[in-house]
């Protein structure tokens, strides 16, 4: 057996790939080809059944859509009508935004909240409440003050990622060990260098933590939030192949969806690896 | 003592709520003194508020009365010349040792450049036996020992006029212990520091104090004796047990810390002016040895009462 002399990592690639072949094998065959008219019966022609019918496509039909698609990602054919890599591009614009304003809001306030137990707890009832509301409910107040859909969507954006990035923050800030801010202060440091030296990279591991969960929450709700403000962008690429009927455009931009929310994700992984300590 | 010390900590109270609306008394009125360049060690039971005076002296912790004073000007709050070595080293885990050192030497030396504050940083490392490639790891890396190490030098390297060592030994084993104890004592030798430190071994205190405190338990805990350790200078942990005071020193702190902390526990002083913790000197290296077995009493009374 040669799978006895391969590393853990060769082997779980090539089961990975077993799985995806097996998968796309039985997609591919559960999709039951449409017959020619002249194969119908009367009753059948009669029916309707000769019709063109709109079907789940198979992944080979996918599978070209993509290498149609992604061969020249940033064609404009009028505006109902864009590459694959505009919409792409008009998505990711939107999270970053949003996304960098929350990251502005957050950290600071959060390093204040979590340094002071007495404005932790006064703005923790806020919190709560605000934390589980659903971010596209807050898109008609958006719409009607901002009166700009593309700024509602970064606000709805902002306003998503916020959260995790806020409690976070407060949250590994307040845990920083007294030993290390004992440390900076027999050192005599300020409150300015206390804050940039010891407790921010003390606390850099949580705060990551929540801003990769923040990317993830966002890039989750921008398909939903562009899907309501139209236009451009990934999620109204969706809604709008849905509209066309072209199932195979659907399927191919849900599977860019997920390569691009993983490679945030990672992105985010690299980024938390690079703050980790051990104690 | 004539003149002021130079540390003098006068009438050091310390009170703390219970949690049944009354309150509990740490340590009552704690006076004590510390010359400059001595090397004092305080040895009591848990309980007895030694890291709460520690605490105290860092500026970390308030006292309820009392003042502490160096060189005549009253202290308080943190400050570098009082640098700290921490029981469970303290280090900042996202540096490297030589970092964790370079970060006390750029605090107190802000106007020098990168490579001095290294180079002065290293000089601290390498003292403590730590070179080459090993500061660069992070403390994760590093054993207990070489942590505790990092600790001493980045405390050094600062060259405070007072060293505070709250414990620096307790959580490593007999064998480093010793060797760090040799290393601390060759860093304080190059210096002038004075160090304040707590222990909890009776031998390392011999080892390393000129003068031992002795603290009764709490609470209302109070330093009772200050017990001078008459070998001479330097010492080896080989040679000082040969020494004619070292078991009568060891055998008065045995005694002192098995039955009088607890007999003496809870006495308050009546009198304003004895505060200061009484002197004991033993000294015994002038007799002739046929003098040491009639000796029951005078300078050190427990003598020979290890065994009951």
């Amino acid at each position: 057996m040669a799978g006895v002399t391969l590393s853990d990592n060769k082997r779980a690639a090539i089961l990975s790939i077993v799985m995806l072949a097996v998968g796309l094998l039985i997609w591919e065959l559960a999709i039951p080809g449409q017959k020619a008219v002249g194969e119908l019966t009367e009753y059948e022609r009669l029916s309707g059944a000769g019709s063109q019918k709109a079907g789940v496509p198979p992944p080979s039909q996918v599978l070209a859509k993509a290498w149609e698609e992604l061969s020249n990602p940033f064609y404009v054919n009028g505006p109902n009508d864009k590459g694959i890599g505009i919409q792409i591009g008009h998505s990711i614009y939107r999270v970053l935004t949003g996304y960098a304003l929350a990251a502005v809001v957050a950290i600071p306030f959060g390093f204040l909240i979590g340094m002071s137990a007495v404005a932790y707890k006064a703005f923790n009832p806020f919190i709560q409440v605000l934390r589980p509301i659903s971010p596209l409910a807050w898109m008609p107040l958006a719409l009607f003050i901002i009166q700009d859909s593309d700024a509602s969507a970064i606000f709805v954006i902002f306003i998503c990622s916020i959260w995790p990035m806020l409690l976070n923050t407060a949250f590994g800030v307040a845990g920083v060990r007294q030993d290390w801010v004992n440390v900076a202060r027999t050192h005599e440091l300020g409150h300015l260098k206390t804050a940039f030296t010891v407790i921010l990279p003390a606390a850099a591991p949580t705060i990551v933590t929540g801003m990769r969960i923040s990317i993830g929450i966002a890039w989750l709700v921008i398909v939903a939030a562009e899907m309501l403000v139209g236009g451009t962008g990934i999620g109204y690429y969706v809604w709008n192949e849905w509209n066309n009927l072209d199932l195979t455009s659907v399927i191919f931009s849900i599977l860019m969806i997920g390569i691009v929310g993983m490679m945030l994700d990672a992105a985010f992984a690299t980024l938390q690896r690079a703050v980790a300590y051990a104690e | 003592m004539a003149s002021k010390p130079f540390l003098s900590i006068e009438g050091l109270t310390q009170r703390f709520p219970d949690g049944q609306g009354d309150t509990l008394t740490v340590f009552e009125d704690a006076s004590f003194g510390i010359e400059k360049g001595e090397f004092v060690c305080i040895i009591g039971h848990s309980g007895c508020g030694k890291s709460t005076i520690m605490n105290i002296l860092a500026g970390l912790a308030e006292p309820t009365s009392g003042v502490i004073k160096m060189d005549g000007f009253e202290v308080s709050g943190p400050s570098l010349d009082r640098g700290v070595v921490f029981q469970n080293y303290s280090l900042l885990p996202w540096l490297s040792a030589l970092k964790n050192v370079t970060f006390g030497v750029k605090a107190r030396h802000p106007d020098w450049n990168k490579k001095k504050v290294e180079q002065h940083a290293r000089e601290f490392l390498a003292k403590v036996g730590l070179d080459g490639d090993v500061v660069h790891r992070k403390p994760s890396q590093l054993s207990g020992g070489m942590r505790q190490r990092v600790s001493i030098a980045r405390a050094f390297a600062n060259q405070s006029e007072l060293l505070l060592l709250d414990e620096p030994f307790g959580a490593l084993d007999a064998l480093t212990r010793g060797t760090i104890q040799d290393e601390l004592l060759k860093v304080w030798g190059d210096s002038e520091q004075t160090v304040f430190m707590i222990t909890h071994d009776i031998d390392e205190a011999i080892l390393l104090a000129d003068r031992i405190l002795l603290m009764t338990n709490g609470p209302f805990a109070r330093v009772a004796e200050s017990v001078e350790i008459t070998i001479p200078r330097p010492r080896s942990r080989t040679e000082i047990v040969e020494h004619a005071n070292y078991y009568a020193i060891r055998n008065h702190l045995v005694q002192f810390l098995g039955h009088r902390s607890k007999e003496l526990a809870g006495q308050q002083v009546v009198e304003a002016d004895d505060r200061s913790p009484q002197t004991v000197r033993i000294d015994k290296s002038g007799e002739l040895p046929d003098a040491r077995s009639a000796d029951t009493s005078g300078g050190a009374p427990h003598l020979l009462a290890v065994n009951d």
